[in-house]
């Protein structure tokens, strides 16, 4: 038991750093490729889970985890970068040292935020509450400071991850239709934007959002 | 429960055929043929519930009570009546904007599958599954903002996408949060999300983990109600795409996410009892008001103007449910969603005719009587003239804000005095004056216009009594 929760913890803190690596990560393709990594971590973590647990419904989700964020998304993600050619398009507008700078306060208020929760959980995995709450605080940060909208796609979508970390550490998850929802949610939302890009693209002759009018605000 | 299935089950055939033909000739009439059929099933629906009280069917995941058949009835009402408005426009449209085939196909199977969206929130009993809904309908009208695929409209569906992601992103958080606070009363499982269940078992609800979660939800669907200051979305949404979409977003959409906050409220209140999760509306409310009535002046796109009107009114209802003035609130529901989407029609076909949204170009329309009266007796009902049922559920809402917090009196009339301002003086440019603008190619849809205008007038000047007494059972339920 105690091994299995200091892997949790492990896994946990993994997450964590990855979504620092993913704010501070300037190239499309690798943004990506932390996604994919992000996923299987979370994939990884659930089934530790599910295995010290015995909560047999958390083995399908981690399969769908896994099918979904490690295999058909990336790969409908590498598959659009390729044909918007943008392969090698970097971030340049981010300030990095900043933006750190910002992340590292976000974790320390969700900590704070998270500790009556977490002292009300039963879970095993009370301790990565926080973590899960900085998650998706963190991707937020990454939406708002990115121009390019790809970018801004794979920050909700880690922030998505965010959420379902945050509901297989606080509850072992949600009941099996509501996953199964949020992943078709999740699938199709990801498909209407590969239609949107290509309709940006012709019309903006770029992916970079900072190009559109900025969009009057009265 | 075959009329559940029927409600549900109507749209999303629809959707599907209409997917595939829906670029044929006789396709906007196959899209009104589907909503009509739906909206007979919710009569059908109405009726049950009105004869044997409120239900759960279908192994408890949907769940049937006066306050939400009432929403259903409404939702079904409003969707066909625009898809007969749909048909002149969209006709009108395909030529002007030279739609391709593939373009209609979209349109009209996202309308549908938009429909079925709402109509799945509004039934189901299930937390997780309404916002499975919410985004859907997020999803299914993105496209639907975008169709003309201008640049405008583009860059509005993609402030609409992420926002609204956003703002949606943090309901699921809050859901988990009440998951988390249930699941330790009902256990782990499939019950511990039904609203039933949950309802039964507030009492007993973990208050710190549901005050958390309360703010996450109305932040959450908060956005999708248009609440300020995360409203940014709406004015684009409703200005870019077509005008038929506006019309279900203000009169529809908007009215179902405030379904969602006021189902979590019932909840929260339960469990709390204090006037937190009240206060929070009330102030989210006022700020809604006040600023929209503001931003109402400033405004020079026609359909624009009438976005954040409806922000205006959502905030208004907002506040209404805080003051616990449910019986107002729900009548301000009805009559807000008839009123705005008759404005939208008439709107749709005035700038047909002009060729241009901005205000100061479009005149004379009242030479086309039911374009130019209804724009104009549509503004004077939504701003609460009497005898419009707007003026009777503004008036019980002021005058339950008297009783209960005398201080939010005068920003209110502020707010609605200033929006009167607004909206009345830039209306009465565009109706009268010199007529500009060509023909139609298809006859504007004038039979939606003047229901819509009939029913706000007869809810102004008398609530037949099975219809109170359904709203006073909904206020009841509400608490």
């Amino acid at each position: 038991m105690a091994l299995s929760s200091q892997f949790i913890n492990l896994l946990a803190s993994i997450l964590l750093l990855l979504a620092f690596a993913m704010l501070s990560q300037r190239r499309i393709r690798s943004l990506i490729r932390l996604f994919m990594v992000q996923g299987m971590t979370l994939a990884v973590s659930t089934v530790v889970i599910a295995s010290t647990t015995n909560q047999s419904h958390l083995y399908y989700s981690a399969l769908l985890t896994f099918s979904l964020k490690v295999v058909i998304l990336p790969w409908i993600l590498f598959r659009m970068i390729r044909q918007l050619n943008v392969e090698w398009d970097v971030e340049t507008l981010i300030n990095i040292p900043s933006t750190m700078l910002v992340g590292i306060a976000i974790v320390i208020v969700s900590f704070n935020l998270a500790l009556p929760i977490s002292h009300l959980a039963g879970t095993i995995t009370r301790s990565t509450i926080g973590i899960a709450m900085a998650c998706v605080l963190l991707s937020l940060l990454m939406m708002i400071t990115r121009s390019k909208a790809i970018s801004q796609v794979i920050g909700f979508l880690s922030m998505e991850n965010g959420l379902f970390f945050a509901a297989t550490s606080t509850t072992y998850g949600m009941p099996m239709v509501v996953e199964l929802g949020v992943a078709l949610d999740v699938l199709v939302g990801v498909l209407i934007l590969g239609v949107f890009f290509f309709q940006i693209r012709e019309k903006f002759e770029s992916l970079d959002l900072k190009h559109l009018e900025k969009a009057e605000e009265e | 429960m075959m009329e559940i299935l029927a409600v549900l089950g109507l749209p999303l055939a629809g959707g599907a055929l209409l997917a595939l033909w829906g670029h044929e000739k006789w396709a906007p009439e196959l899209n009104s043929m589907a909503s009509f059929c739906t909206f007979i099933a919710s009569i059908l629906l109405a009726w049950k519930v009105l004869v044997s009280g409120s239900m759960v069917v279908l192994n408890e995941q949907f769940f049937i009570d006066s306050f939400n058949v009432f929403l259903v009835v409404l939702t079904a009402f409003v969707a066909f009546t625009t898809t007969l408005f749909s048909r002149p426009y969209m006709r009108n449209e395909a030529v002007l904007s030279s739609l391709s085939n593939y373009q209609l196909r979209l349109y009209h199977s996202m309308y549908q599958i938009f429909c079925f969206t709402m109509l799945l929130a509004l039934t189901t009993n299930n937390l997780g599954i309404l916002w499975v809904a919410m985004e859907g309908a997020t999803l299914a009208t993105v496209l639907l903002v975008s169709l003309y695929r201008t640049r405008e409209s583009l860059e509005a569906a993609w402030k609409y996408f992420i926002l609204c992601g956003v703002g949606i992103a943090q309901a699921l958080f809050g859901t988990i949060l009440i998951y988390f606070a249930s699941e330790k009363v009902l256990g782990a499982g499939g019950t511990a999300l039904l609203w039933t269940h949950l309802d039964a078992a507030k009492g007993s609800l973990e208050p710190t983990v549901l005050s958390i979660a309360f703010v996450f939800l109305i932040v959450g669907y908060g956005t999708k109600v248009g609440l300020v200051p995360l409203h940014s979305w709406l004015p684009d949404a409703h200005a870019e795409g077509p005008t038929p979409v506006s019309a279900v977003l203000s009169g529809l959409l908007l009215n179902v996410a405030l379904y969602a906050v006021v189902r979590c409220k019932i909840l929260v209140e339960g469990a709390l009892h204090n006037r937190f999760a009240d206060d929070l509306m009330i102030g989210f409310g006022l700020l809604t008001v006040l600023t929209a009535a503001f931003l109402l002046w400033r405004q020079k796109d026609i359909k624009r103007l009438f976005g954040y009107s409806s922000i205006e009114h959502m905030g208004l209802m907002t506040f209404a449910f805080g003051i616990g003035a449910n019986f107002a609130g729900l009548l301000h529901m009805t009559v807000h969603s008839l009123t705005k989407s008759a404005i939208f029609f008439s709107v749709g076909h005035a700038v047909q005719r002009s060729g241009t949204q901005t205000m100061e170009a479009i005149r004379g329309l009242i030479k086309f009587p039911a374009i130019g009266w209804g724009l104009m007796l549509g503004a004077l009902a939504i701003l609460g003239m009497p005898p419009f049922g707007v003026f009777t559920s503004e008036f019980l809402i002021l005058t339950h804000a008297m009783q209960s917090h005398p201080w939010s009196t005068p920003v209110l009339l502020i707010a609605l005095g200033v929006a009167f301002a607004s909206i009345f003086g830039k209306v009465q440019s565009m109706v009268w004056g010199e007529p500009a603008g060509k023909e139609l190619l298809h006859a504007q849809a004038s039979l939606p216009i003047l229901l819509h205008l009939a029913m706000v007038l007869l809810l102004g000047l008398y609530i037949p009594p099975y219809l109170a007494r359904w709203y006073s059972e909904a206020a009841r339920l509400i608490g």
